[in-house]
């Protein structure tokens, strides 16, 4: 199959409409930005079961909770900022504490938002969405894992979000090697030995780049999709880290309570002291710019996490 | 009004559509509809009723607006820009990178914007919050706000309306833009949110519905706001999104997406052609 460039948050809505007969309790809701989420992929086959709440995020994510307390599975999509953020009160006592299996999508996730700047551009979803007990949480890389994911979360009992992007990202992946897609199980893309590098969502085309320009100074970096943030993979994570003896998360989310801070407490509940490097977003809001120029100011570029591993190899 | 003074907010309200068409070309990026749908409301605002000193942007005792709907940044910064508070060149670094004139207002950023916007439902809140100091101090200044009718679906701006009237914030005043439109269609397909008069006279509101693009009509309707006593007013402005520019004139697919090459020469054409039957009237 060809490799594909699209963006995960059309993956989504492509996959949401293939389900449709599949899952005859499948609900999806959206609020006023269905052509943005592309859950107007779903709206247009299966119109009789997606319902736009307008723009009432909370109460939509308080429907959601309703829908599936009576038996339903409701996708709730809107923008990361407004789901996981603006909502982040409704999903935890409403959707979270009673463990309801509502599936929550946040698009338009990171600064490759680009021009709609700061206010719409969320770096703290993931963080948000860890602390509730019980969310899964994931960010699929590319068009292939994003199907695989949509299709693992309905399959999941519970709640889960999933992180979703703006722009048209390269595929990581082919349709075929996915097969073994699970929920909490990271994938190892690349065998190393100097450094690990652990990425997730938009990051991981720019791990494997990164891994490439080690290469070529004779550092062996493996490179691993942490494609679920919650429940981590731990045991992958130790693994790598031992082996490698110097590890750089790379997301484009905050460095404060996303994967990187997800990997060090597993480094640290599993007694592994190696040195550890975020590349992230530090502790800054966002800007106006175009999206991948950002992804670049930023520093989240394969080169930056490409800098970054050469700083951990040089403190083992 | 003297057909004079008409004229002139004709042509300022044309030269503010000329601006935001030029932001969302040269960003390539931004909302249209509901700028230019706003843009004689604008206008009249920054022309006509708001108390302010563009060489002071802080100035304490002016009257603060909050552009609620904050993706109509590229409206607000026309009518900033042509009032004074900076040079009309920044314009077109509009969403781009290092630029102050972000994609939605930044209070810390861009002289004599009040409040930071662009999260619907939120600025009209911190509108609430100004009048509330306003009324504490004992000051005169007041407080506008701009909403769209998309907007009014957010369960917030109800307990702001809630909250206006219960605290007799008779200092503000709000403006929906009420253009019929949202991003997924037809306010009142999407959600309908209406009748948006009952609701408001249910909460407490004098309620003023007016032709948003009629100058005389928003003369008297802001006057009727400052005139009342003991509660918050709402002017209901009727308007036509993407209102000036033929092919975006109540057109959802105009919300927020920017024109071509080709598309721009012609919406420019249109606008400086209202600006010079206004410019010889
Ligand atoms: C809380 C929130 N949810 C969603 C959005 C995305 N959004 C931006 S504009 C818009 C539609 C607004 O419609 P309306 O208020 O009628 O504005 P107008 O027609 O004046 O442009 C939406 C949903 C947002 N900015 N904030
Ligand atoms: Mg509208």
């Amino acid at each position: 199959m060809e490799p594909i460039k699209e963006a995960t948050r059309v993956s989504f809505g492509e996959t949401l409409a293939e389900l449709a007969a599949e899952y005859p309790d499948l609900v999806v809701l959206d609020a006023d930005l269905s052509k943005a989420t592309r859950t107007d992929i779903f709206a247009a086959a299966c119109p009789e079961r997606f319902v736009n709440c307008g723009i009432a995020e909370c109460n939509m994510l308080g429907v959601a909770a309703g829908l599936a307390a009576a038996g339903k599975i409701p996708v709730a999509a809107t923008f990361a900022m407004f789901s996981a953020g603006r909502a982040y009160e409704q999903i935890r006592n409403s959707v979270g504490y009673p463990h309801l299996n509502v599936k929550i999508a946040g698009t338009h996730a990171g600064v490759s938002v680009g021009e709609d700047g700061a206010t719409h551009q969320c770096l703290e979803d993931m963080a948000l969405m860890r602390t509730i007990p019980g969310m899964t949480v994931l960010c699929p890389a590319d068009h292939y894992e994003t199907k695989a994911a949509v299709r693992g979360m309905l399959e999941h009992e519970g709640p889960v979000y999933i992180r979703l992007g703006r722009l048209p990202v390269d595929s990581v992946y082919h349709a075929h090697s996915l097969e073994n897609f699970t929920i909490g199980k990271g994938n190892l893309l690349r065998e190393g030995t100097d450094v690990a590098l652990l990425a997730t969502g938009l990051e991981v085309p720019e791990a494997l780049a990164a891994a490439e320009l080690l290469a070529a100074q004779g550092v062996s970096a493996a490179v691993a999709d942490i494609h679920t943030i919650k429940p981590l993979d731990a045991e992958l994570v130790a693994e790598l880290a031992r082996k490698t003896g110097a590890v750089v998360t790379a997301e484009e989310h905050s460095a404060i309570g996303g994967l990187g801070d997800a990997v060090l407490a597993a480094l640290a509940d599993a007694d592994v002291r190696v040195p550890v490097e975020k590349v992230a977003v530090q502790d800054v809001y966002g800007h106006s710019g175009t999206g991948m120029g950002l992804v670049d100011e930023f520093g989240l570029r394969a080169k930056d996490i490409a800098a970054a591993a050469l700083r951990v190899a040089a403190r083992k | 009004m003297e057909q004079s003074e008409r004229s002139a907010l004709r042509r300022a309200a044309a030269r503010l559509r000329l601006d935001v068409l030029e932001q969302v070309f040269t960003a390539q990026s931004g909302h249209p509809g509901g700028a230019l749908s706003s843009a004689d409301i604008l206008t009249w605002l920054y022309n006509k009723e708001l108390n302010l000193d563009p060489a002071q942007p802080r100035w304490p005792d002016r009257d603060r607006f909050v552009l609620s709907k904050g993706h109509s940044s590229p409206g607000l910064y026309a009518a900033l820009a042509r009032r004074g508070f900076f040079d009309p060149a920044l314009l077109p670094t509009f969403r781009k990178s290092g630029s102050i004139l972000q994609g939605h207002p930044d209070m810390k950023k861009i002289p004599g914007v009040d409040m930071t916007s662009g999260s619907l439902g939120q600025g009209v809140s911190t509108a609430c919050g100004m009048a509330l100091a306003a009324k504490l101090d004992g000051a005169s200044w007041r407080v506008y706000t701009l909403l769209g009718d998309g907007e009014m679906e957010e369960g917030q701006v109800w307990e702001a309306a809630m909250f206006a009237a219960h605290n007799k914030l008779d200092n503000m005043c709000w403006i929906v833009d009420s253009n019929g439109l949202q991003i997924d269609g037809r306010v009142e397909d999407v959600a309908g949110p209406g009748p948006l008069d009952k609701k408001f006279e249910g909460f407490g509101f004098q309620v003023l519905k007016v032709d948003g693009h009629d100058f005389d009509a928003l003369e008297a309707a802001f006057a009727a706001a400052r005139a009342e006593k003991g509660r918050p007013t709402v002017i209901l402005a009727t308007t036509v999104k993407g209102k000036g520019v033929s092919f975006m004139e109540d057109q959802a697919g105009w919300h927020g997406k920017a024109p071509n090459a080709e598309q721009y020469a012609q919406a420019k054409q249109e606008l400086e052609a209202e600006l010079a039957r206004w410019e010889v009237e």
